[in-house]
């Protein structure tokens, strides 16, 4: 069996090495920053209706917290 | 005599004692459910291009849409500390579209030239401190002219003892019902054209959606947060739009055919650092697979500035790339052989992007004095689809919150 590298597969895992590795432990009390509110890791309110016309004009779909079923879109 | 007096006191006082703290105030109160937020999200969408899939892949795809959202949140705690969140989630939208007119050509106005598409949901959550976890469920429903759903997610997260880091499952289903309305010159004899008033029947066919997912987020440093999310999906039923049409090499005409099945997998990567005092980096980037043959990678980048501790500018740009499914073909180009074919160019290749910026405020005594209105953010995008003629579209919103 042999295994392709993919330029991406390569950037998402060394992101995600970098990050397993680097992690330190953040008390509550230090992380006025990460608690902003722009910080949340999630998709913003704002943003919901446009992540409803990406699921509509384009064919890929999900894991970027919109909506990923229900509801037609076939206009 | 007196030792006694000595010992009843001293027991009474050794009473007075227990009760007093039988009457101590637990550590925490119970607080009935009370409005934690309200979110009103108004939002004005156009696009227009030259591919509409219910001409076959020619055609205005001239497209108008006024949404609106009220997003309720309740917030209580209850006897044994665990905090209940309830979500009243209403959504309505009305579009208006030129393509959708191409259905039944010959009519005055045909049943789907606009329509009103509205989807309320309902979300329950349990957040328990002792032992980290949130419990949720959520009922949806989704109704249009044609269409209707129901659905229903579950999830559960557990976050680490340092609340650094949180693991998520979430699974759904959504069972979906179509009224299958057909191009006007393709109905059998006898066949409904779905309009109000014509007593003629049309066919239902279902659309089930089922979906799950795994999101793993962590805390790096005290700037620096990931999230990383795999979710997969699977769908069957009619997949196709029946209104859609598609002209062969021959020149015949037919409705698009598409696979009863599709299975789907997004992959998600999320990194926020909030570089000095002022800026923050949002980025995301999505790969994503499915069966019919489609492959895209998807990125999104965003920068809010606070210009000053209660104004934000948020300038946003993404990019994304996909390949077409293996049943796309342009107008003209299907041949009579093929068994699934569309011309639907939102599932043909192409390269998107969208570009604008946010604007948020704030203040700390409320937007214009009041009170209760916490924050107001206005977000303005341009979207350009290189697919077939090109498409572009822009998206005004405005989303005010209240406290």
């Amino acid at each position: 069996m042999t295994i392709q590298i993919t330029p991406t597969s390569a950037l998402c895992g060394s992101i995600l090495l970098i990050a397993a590795t680097s992690c330190v432990s953040v008390k509550e009390y230090q992380k006025s920053r990460i608690n902003d509110a722009e910080m949340e890791l999630s998709a913003r309110k704002s943003e919901k209706f446009e992540q409803n016309f990406y699921l509509y004009r384009e064919g890929a779909a999900g894991a970027n917290g919109g909506k990923s079923g229900g509801g037609c879109g076939c206009n | 005599m007196k030792k006694i007096c000595l010992s009843v006191g001293l027991l009474l006082s050794l009473m007075k004692v227990g009760y007093a703290q039988t009457e101590q105030k637990p550590a925490y109160e119970t607080r009935k459910l009370k409005v934690e937020e309200i979110n009103l999200v108004s939002s004005y969408y156009q696009q227009d291009g030259n591919n509409s899939a219910v001409t076959g892949g020619v055609g205005s795809e001239k497209l108008t849409d006024l949404a609106q959202s009220f997003d309720l949140v309740l917030k209580g705690i209850d006897r044994k500390n665990r905090q209940h969140t309830l979500n009243f989630d209403f959504n309505i939208d009305h579009y208006t579209s030129a393509s959708s007119d191409q259905i039944d050509p010959l009519t005055v106005s045909s049943a789907s030239r606009s329509d009103t598409h509205i989807y309320p949901s309902i979300s329950w959550s349990i957040h328990n401190d002792a032992n980290r976890t949130t419990k949720g469920i959520s009922l949806a429903y989704s109704t249009e002219y044609d269409y209707k759903s129901y659905g229903i997610n579950l999830s559960f997260a557990k976050a680490s003892a340092d609340n650094n880091r949180e693991v998520s499952l979430k699974a759904g289903a959504f069972f979906d019902t179509w009224k299958v309305i057909l191009p006007a010159e393709l109905r059998p004899d006898g066949y409904g054209s779905g309009a109000h008033g014509d007593t003629d029947p049309v066919d239902y066919k279902p659309r089930n959606s089922y979906n799950a997912s795994l999101s793993v987020s962590q805390v790096i440093n005290k700037r620096l947060q990931v999230l990383f999310v795999v979710e997969p999906a699977f769908q069957q039923g009619l997949l196709s739009t029946p209104f859609h049409r598609i002209y062969f090499k021959d020149g015949s005409e037919t409705v698009e055919r598409l696979p009863g099945s599709r299975l789907k997998l997004p992959v998600g990567f999320r990194l926020h650092y909030f570089a000095g005092d002022r800026v923050i980096v949002r980025a995301f980037y999505r790969y994503y697979i499915d069966d019919w043959g489609m492959q895209a990678h998807t990125i999104n980048l965003e920068a809010p500035i606070k210009l000053t501790s209660f104004v934000s500018v948020s300038p946003f740009y993404r990019f994304s790339h996909q390949t077409a499914v293996k049943y796309f073909a342009a107008y003209g180009q299907h041949s009579l052989t093929e068994r699934y074919y569309t011309s639907d160019y939102d599932i043909s290749g192409f390269n998107s992007q969208f570009m604008g910026t946010g604007i948020r405020m704030a203040p700390p005594g409320g937007v214009l004095g009041i009170g209760h209105l916490q924050s107001v953010e206005l977000r303005y995008g341009h979207y350009i689809r290189s697919a077939g003629t090109g498409m572009i579209a822009n998206s005004i919103t405005f989303l005010a919150k209240i406290k």
